[in-house]
């Protein structure tokens, strides 16, 4: 298993350059011009234009403008060999302190969502697999259709058009300025009532994908010989279910969940554009506009990055968990 | 004797006019084959069949709506801004007065032509390269997974916006400015969303491979594409049929999803992610304005998850058909 790990680890690296290599030839290859506005300005003499281009190096054909994009930005992180950290050409600022300050953000608004996903869904769909076909199953069943067949931004907009706008109770605009006052009671309830919405939005979404998950992967587990085994043993059902189906349906689950984390943060992009929260998402979409290629470099890396961990960490859950799984 | 033998005799009519009839019988009936097994199937899932309808009837309308309604999808009438559902506009105006539900209908043409269109390409390339690796196995199949395996780790919402922000322009101008911008999102969606096909594909040919009819195909010497295209392929297409139809409203998410979030179509092409993008600011005054577009994308979604759910059970090999 360790062997396993160790080499799934491992392929993962050339995995990460290719993925870089291919992020930064996307970049390196479009038309346009970080320095656009430097090229119309009718003050900066061309050679002169052009001398600035070169000093940065953007002349350079592609594979050594990649070799020195990869070795500054992996050195000048740590600060060796007298190489700066990546700035923003935007901001001037460093890319990852712009990071370091949206990420718990975009973590508190996409992990409570994943977590309200699990909560509902493990819930829902344990009840609509053991009680398969029943009412209660078949609102469930139409609920979640109907969840992951509306896109995030309806929900949202929606959800603002109902309690914003309508009734007035919840801000639709989220304010990070209200993150740095102090932790009193009047703090949290105005916290909570400007993440509610996001988080709902997200959550919601998350859960109803997760519930046909847990229902489909309850539903094949009830039918197994164990199960009649342990009724057979004269185990109330609720512990039969509780304590020997549920563990083993949700091996599958896991996984789904660790896959689909990445894809919770990307997906928070749109959540973050309604309701303008300042995350990583938003920070993305701005800096692709304003072409702004350190910071989307780092950051598509980053969600490479992201992804290729949690596949790895999935297919780890999955071996530990199941032990009829054998990793050679 | 001669009445047993009378008596066996006539048994022996009886029984060979039983068979006759029995299989007179059997002609008479249609036969059962794979496909109207998974008809029948199909029509037993009551919801699955209702999505039908819905989906068709909304594919007509976006048809044929357009040249039945007399209003345009341009008619800007400063006069009639914003004003609520009516008899005369069904779904209201804009904030410049043109007809909501002209837009919708028009703008709803674009958006499933993306869907299908994508979901074609994506299916076209990840059944390519499924069959290949499945069909031929050793290199190939390992070398094909390692790019597969490669292309799933990219992160596909950073790159759809990336590759659409930065060569959309050139599109335009090459191809004009809504078949450059229909070309680049189809082709995006589609070459990012080709490799659980290509898995499923796979996994299908390298159990599909292995049977017994394969190896007669094989002895009476079909030759290797005619194996891979008439044999091995129809029977694999099972799974592929319910990815394309759940693949066709991912695709019509992810469109309206870029175009909410600016990077879709250009401005003045009603697609539904764009009605979206540009009436989202007017909510407070004019609620139809987001509610009937939004309302649009999650009934096309809807029945076409139901349709796959419905196709899902009916192609599904394990189920005993009764």
């Amino acid at each position: 298993m360790g062997r396993y790990i160790l080499r799934r680890a491992l392929a993962a690296i050339p995995t990460l350059f290719v993925i870089s290599l291919i992020i930064f030839s996307i970049l390196a290859l479009a038309p346009g011009d970080p320095l656009s506005d430097l090229a119309m300005n009718p003050q900066v003499p061309p050679e002169v234009a052009q001398k600035i281009r070169q000093d940065l190096g953007l002349e350079d054909p592609i594979p050594v403008r990649y070799a020195k994009w990869l070795t500054s930005s992996t050195f000048g992180q740590f600060g060796l060999f007298g190489y700066e950290p990546l700035t923003s050409f935007r901001s001037r600022a460093p890319v990852m302190d712009q990071i370091k300050e949206r990420l718990p953000r975009t973590l508190w608004i996409s992990g409570t969502a994943v977590l309200l996903g699990i909560a509902v869904a493990i819930p829902v769909g344990v009840l609509s697999a053991v009680r398969q076909y029943s009412l209660f199953d078949q609102i469930a069943t139409t609920l979640t259709f109907f969840g992951f067949s509306i896109p995030t931004f309806f929900t949202g907009l929606l959800l603002i058009l109902l309690f914003s706008i309508k009734l007035g109770w919840l801000p639709f605009i989220y304010r990070s300025t209200l993150e740095q006052d102090s932790w009193t009671l009047s703090w949290i309830v105005a916290m909570l009532k400007q993440s509610v919405m996001p988080i709902a939005v997200l959550g919601l979404f998350q859960g109803a994908t997760l519930t046909r998950y847990v229902r489909a992967s309850m539903l094949e587990n009830l039918h197994l010989d164990y199960v009649r085994t342990a009724r057979a043993k004269g185990l109330a059902e609720r512990h039969v279910i509780s304590r020997h189906v549920l563990r083993n349906a949700l091996i599958p689950v896991v996984t789904i969940v660790a896959l689909q984390l990445p894809g919770v943060i990307t997906g928070a992009v749109i959540t973050e554009q309604i309701f303008r929260v300042p995350g990583l998402g938003r920070l993305l979409i701005d800096s692709i506009i304003n072409n702004d290629t350190p910071v989307v470099m780092t950051l598509a890396f980053m969600f490479s990055i992201l992804v290729v961990f949690f596949n790895l960490v999935a297919d780890i859950i999955y071996g530990w968990l199941d032990p009829r799984i054998k990793y050679s | 004797m001669a009445e047993a033998t009378g008596s066996q005799a006539s048994a022996r009519e009886q029984s060979a006019a039983a068979r006759d009839l029995a299989l007179g019988q059997l002609g008479a009936k249609k036969p059962r084959t794979l496909w109207r097994d998974a008809v029948r199937q199909f029509r037993r899932h009551r919801l699955a069949v209702a999505g039908t309808f819905i989906l068709l009837f909304l594919i007509i309308a976006v048809i044929i709506g357009p040249y039945v309604w007399p209003k345009g999808t341009g008619e800007i009438n400063f006069a009639k801004s914003m004003t609520a559902p009516s008899a005369e506009h069904p779904f209201g105006t804009d904030d410049m007065g043109r007809d909501l539900f002209a837009r919708v209908l028009y703008g709803g043409r674009i958006s499933i032509a993306v869907g299908i269109v994508a979901v074609i390409i994506s299916m076209s390339l990840g059944t390519l390269i499924g069959a290949l690796s499945g069909f031929f196995g050793g290199f190939v199949d390992s070398a094909l997974m390692r790019f597969v395996d490669m292309m799933l780790s990219l992160p596909i919402l950073p790159l759809l916006l990336l590759i659409i922000y930065l060569f959309r322009d050139s599109m335009r101008q090459r191809f004009g400015l809504e078949i450059g911008m229909f070309i680049l999102i189809v082709g995006i969606i589609g070459v990012l969303s080709w490799m659980p096909v290509a898995r499923l594909v796979r996994a299908s040919f390298l159990s599909i491979k292995e049977k017994e009819f394969i190896e007669a195909a094989y002895c009476i010497g079909a030759s290797r594409s005619s194996i891979i295209f008439k044999h091995i392929l129809p029977n694999a297409l099972g799974p592929v049929i319910v990815a394309a139809t759940l693949g066709v409203g991912a695709a019509i998410i992810t469109e309206s999803s870029l175009s909410f979030l600016g990077l879709g179509f250009p401005p003045d092409v009603p697609t539904w992610g764009r009605l979206l993008y540009d009436n989202k600011d007017y909510m407070e005054l004019a609620w139809w304005m987001v509610v009937f577009p939004g309302m649009a994308i999650f009934l096309a979604v809807l029945s076409i998850n139901y349709v796959g759910d419905g196709l899902r059970d009916a192609l599904d090999p394990h189920r005993t058909t009764s």
